[in-house]
């Protein structure tokens, strides 16, 4: 492919590289550049790109105008228990999905990606009422199950991929030796998978962590709801918003799931493209 | 009742593999299978059901008068619901001018990260940066670039000296295109991945042979990489397209629907309809005709698509 890409035809690719770095990369500067400058830098018709007199004030203003610790400590209740319990119950579906040809695997193929397509406005009315049925409206645990339910899709495709990867010769082996099913998927299949189930459930708890609508909609009282909720209140009713501890929240906010994908990129990368993969 | 049929068919179903009971076989495999299947049953496919359900009804929330079936009420009101009309006009505007120009971005920067060019890490690394954001942050972020006094976009234009900038975000003309941009932006990197594993699978050497031939890089990208990374561009377009047209938290921060219900998605529509007046009856009408539509114009596109393959 190289042979006949002239210096002119290289440069342009880099020119068209750089294009898509600045694109891509400077809103999130400019986010962290707000998030350092003191408020008198915030008012001047002209902001740099580099605080002039960079400070913190922001970041100490926006834990005294918002209670960012309570909100933090829920979205990551939430987000931790919704990705475990999904790892927990998605793997042995996947499993099966992945191991047996049935009408079974067929359907939870189907709505695997039929959920894909679920129009949330559909399903969140009905949701609310269920949820307000069993009395988990306002409540975290209201909110895990959601989460626990609408991480599945992804949580299954990516674990039925890495359970294609493993070879079936294993399992053979062990139930020839007299293992039953669950045995050998927790005794053989279970630790040959777990790379992938970590990156599964760092993946569920980043989507948790970031989501909003669902969070929106069942958490009514400010001491239940979620950091993203939290983070809107910055903006007031008119969208007046204090710039600086909005731009500080919002970057304290994305840091985990920054960090937490970076870990993961490379795995969910390859699985997305590894459950595509059918034999 | 789903349940016990898939049951009854499923136990009908010989035993794979021939090894073993095939009863004690399936009740392993519903042992493995329930504890996923029961949440999704009650909190996925039930509400689902109960959802196109309500849409025939006169629900509302918080009252005490019980529901009753009113029939194609709903619908009829809808069709004559001219603010919802626009509302959908702007939603698939808005769908349209998000996945179109994302798909045509996305293969580019797809076609960059696969040549061979230094760099390629760094952008790999920062074109994954909007997927890992919530939403609400990405809302933010952009809402300080085009705020109209300390953002970035106008201070830009000032330096350039294009004038004085505006406030794009209560334009009523900007107020679109901006949310446009935000939405591109949002979701390039889970087109890009798709569309690069898509890339990383086209034969080498049939790339090889034909600039071997003469072929220049536009014929090969038509003749060589193109049919191999369709299929792959064909699933991500129709899955950004519902994404898109289903998306709220983003234009929710960034202008929650104005200026005079200029982005007023038809999410956001059917959310204010739904918890803010409480019709969830109507609410739920709507999203019936949503999800009506989007399938027909989904199943044209994609049988388009596929027969314009087979021509070719």
């Amino acid at each position: 492919m190289s042979l006949r890409t002239g210096r002119t035809a290289r440069a342009g690719q880099y020119a068209a590289l750089l294009c898509y770095l600045v694109f891509l990369a400077f809103p999130f500067l400019w986010l962290i550049s707000t998030a350092f400058k003191p408020a008198r830098e915030l008012g001047s018709l002209h902001p740099t790109w580099i605080p002039e007199d960079p400070t913190l004030d922001n970041f100490r203003q926006a834990f005294d105008e918002q209670p960012l610790l309570r909100a933090a400590a829920n979205s990551l209740t939430a987000a931790l228990c919704a990705a475990l319990i999904a790892v927990v119950i998605a793997t042995p579906m996947a499993y099966v999905m992945a191991r047996h040809r049935g009408r079974l695997s067929t359907a939870a193929t189907g709505w695997v990606v039929v959920s894909q397509a679920f129009p949330f406005v559909l399903v969140i009315i009905p949701l609310f009422l269920v949820l307000k049925y069993l009395h988990l409206i306002n409540s975290l645990w209201g909110l895990i199950l959601v989460y626990v339910v609408w991480s599945l899709p992804f949580a299954l495709w990516m674990l039925a991929g890495y359970v294609r990867a493993v070879p079936p010769e294993l399992e053979e082996a062990a139930a020839v030796d007299g293992a039953g099913k669950a045995r050998i998927l927790v005794s053989v299949t279970a630790p040959l998978l777990a790379p992938g189930i970590v990156a599964t459930a760092l993946f569920a708890f980043i989507t948790a962590w970031n989501e909003f609508f669902f969070a929106l909609v069942l958490l009514k009282t400010p001491e239940k709801q979620t950091l993203p909720v939290v983070l809107t209140h910055f903006l007031g009713a008119e969208g007046v918003a204090d710039l600086g501890p909005l731009a500080a929240a919002a970057f304290l906010a994305t840091l985990p799931s920054l960090v937490l994908f970076a870990v993961i990129q490379k795995r969910i990368t390859g699985g997305l493209t590894a459950g595509a993969v059918k034999h | 009742m789903t349940l016990a049929t898939a049951m009854t068919r499923s136990g009908r179903k010989a035993p794979e593999g021939g090894r073993g009971d095939g009863r004690r076989r399936d009740g392993a495999t519903w042992f493995l299978v329930l504890p996923a299947l029961i949440p999704i049953l009650i909190l996925s496919v039930g509400p689902l059901l109960y959802g196109i359900m309500l849409a025939f009804t006169d629900a509302q929330s918080g009252r005490t008068r019980s529901t009753q079936w009113v029939g194609l009420l709903n619908f009829q009101d809808l069709l004559h619901d001219t603010l919802f009309w626009d509302s959908f006009r702007i939603g698939l505007l808005w769908a349209v001018g998000v996945t179109v120009p994302q798909f045509v971005l996305a293969l580019g920067l797809a076609l960059l990260l696969n040549a061979n060019l230094r760099m390629r890490w760094l952008a790999r690394a920062l074109a994954i940066i909007p997927w890992a954001m919530p939403e609400v942050v990405v809302g933010i972020m952009w809402r300080l670039v085009y705020n109209p006094d300390a953002g970035i976009l106008n201070e830009t234009i000032r330096d350039l000296g294009l004038g004085d900038g505006r406030d794009w975000l209560t334009g009523l003309a900007t107020a679109l295109p901006a949310v446009i941009i935000v939405g591109i932006w949002a979701g390039m990197p889970q087109t890009t991945v798709a569309l690069l594993a898509g890339l990383q699978n086209t034969p080498h050497e049939l790339h090889e042979a034909a600039a071997l031939d003469g072929a220049g890089a536009w014929r090969r990208f038509r003749t060589v990489t193109w049919p191999a990374i369709r299929p792959v561009a064909l699933a991500i377009s129709a899955l950004n397209f519902i994404w898109n047209f289903n998306s709220f938290a983003l234009v929710y921060v960034l202008t929650s629907g104005g200026p005079g219900g200029r982005t007023r998605l038809p999410m956001l529509f059917a959310y204010e309809e739904a918890f803010r007046y409480g019709q969830f009856g109507y609410a739920a009408a709507m999203g019936c005709v949503m999800v009506a539509v989007i399938s027909v114009l989904l199943a044209l596109y994609l049988v388009g698509r596929l027969r314009g393959g087979e021509d070719a």
